[in-house]
């Protein structure tokens, strides 16, 4: 872990076009300082990799609505109509993925596995150009890996060393991000003295975090 | 009885003590209201809860404990907060007793649409596809038609969510069970005849000699 960054040193890091895994769910647990930071910056061309884009004005749905995103990978946009209305105008490129595949793609990514084999999306729209394997005479779809250039984490606490805990539903895909981003930046609610994170709470270890968001003052 | 309510109100018939299940949102999230606590069943929200319970009272509210729609829910003691791996984990590897679903459509193979309308409504299929693909049980809880249309046909004509064959289909007309020679009508809701129900189906129906009405106490 490098130290602790501004929200605005932490988006001034990410160029045009990146490719960024984002945490939470409906924006729960979502990194939303950082998010901010990124529309105020305003930087474009950006590919969203995440379970869901929220809804418009909550999370991952700024920076859609500041037409920042021009490749989404989630499993469902259904709560944002602006992710749908740009999806339909061509202006964002959507690909849909089944929730429990999408995060195994990722942890597949962040772990040094070649993909995925999964039942899900077999017989459906989901297999179509899939490669279709026999493991023990069963069908399972092959799923390619997933990085990115950025993993942004929320977290809930994190300590001097980068160790994070989580809260509660804001866990979501944020511990499976943060192996699968090139360079993980992680957004914790407060940053607490070395110990204060028992080592059997931390779900995302310090060597896997470069910085940190500093806290709200 | 609200044709919503006397859905639901079916569906938490098949509940056993112990279970853990999986609600979908909208209609299937009702079926919890009429489940005895005294079963100690578990529900699983699929963005990270087992043990999930109902909203907490007003301005106790905690923005990290939502269900999948979003929405602030509380726990019950022997309740766990999982990531996303894990929450998928369950549901796709055989350890998720049940899940409820909405349903577009279902058809006489037991396929379930849901996800879906091509050019109307593409919100994502979210953990439908992993739900219907790895649930020991797939319920489909949905009104028995939409606007004057049968939403139980020959064959869906909207994208399938998975290639397996539902287990129950509960409809405020009836109770459809999937089978290999077709879809058996099992129960009739209290006021309709068989001819009621075979008149709003288009999907041809399995008739045994006795077809009980529910029993909803």
């Amino acid at each position: 872990m490098k130290g602790a960054l501004k929200p605005d040193a932490a988006a001034a890091m990410v160029p045009q076009g990146a490719s960024l895994m984002i945490g939470g769910f409906m924006a729960v647990g979502s990194p939303h300082r950082m998010i901010d930071a990124l529309v105020e910056r305003g930087v474009g061309g950006l590919t969203v990799i995440a379970n869901d884009t929220a809804m418009p004005g909550k999370g991952i749905g700024k920076l859609i609505s500041a037409g920042l995103v021009k490749r989404v990978i989630a499993s469902h946009i259904g709560l944002n109509p602006e992710t749908q209305a740009k999806m339909i105008s061509g202006e964002i490129d959507v690909e849909l993925v089944p929730q429990g595949t999408l995060i195994e793609r990722i942890r597949a990514g962040g772990m040094g596995l070649g993909g995925v084999l999964t039942p899900t999306g077999l017989g459906t729209e989901v297999e179509e150009g899939k490669q279709v394997v026999e493991v023990q005479g069963k069908r399972f779809l092959v799923e390619t890996p997933l990085k990115a250039d950025f993993a942004l984490v929320g977290a809930w606490q994190a300590d001097y060393v980068g160790n994070l805990s989580y809260t509660l539903t804001a866990h979501n895909f944020n511990p499976i991000i943060a192996l699968a981003g090139k360079t993980v930046i992680a957004e914790p609610e407060s940053i607490v003295p070395v110990g204060v994170i028992p080592p059997d709470a931390v779900k995302t270890p310090g060597v896997l975090v470069d910085h940190l968001l500093l806290r709200t003052h | 009885m609200e044709a919503k309510k006397l859905i639901a109100k079916r569906v938490a018939q098949e509940i056993k003590p112990g279970m853990l299940v999986n609600l979908g949102i909208g209609l299937p999230s009702m079926v919890a209201t009429f489940v005895s606590p005294s079963l100690g069943v578990f529900f699983q929200a699929e963005n990270g809860v087992i043990g999930l319970a109902a909203r907490p009272p007003e301005g106790m509210e905690d923005p990290h404990l939502t269900d999948a729609g979003g929405g602030f829910v509380s726990a019950v003691p022997g309740a766990a907060s999982i990531d996303s791996a894990m929450s998928f984990g369950l549901i796709r590897g055989g350890h998720l007793d049940m899940t409820v679903l909405g349903g577009l459509q279902v058809d006489e193979l037991g396929h379930l649409a849901n996800w879906k309308v091509p050019g109307k409504m593409v919100p994502g299929m979210g953990g439908a596809m992993d739900l219907v693909t790895g649930a020991a049980k797939v319920v489909v809880a949905m009104q028995h038609a939409a606007k004057g249309e049968s939403k139980i046909l020959s064959r869906c004509t909207l994208p399938l969510t998975s290639a397996r064959r539902v287990d129950l289909i509960v409809t405020d007309l009836a109770v459809l069970k999937p089978t290999d020679e077709g879809l058996v009508l099992q129960e009739r809701a209290p006021g309709v005849s068989v001819d009621d129900v075979l008149a709003a189906t288009q999907a041809k129906l399995i008739v045994p000699a006795d077809v009980p009405e529910m029993q909803l106490v």
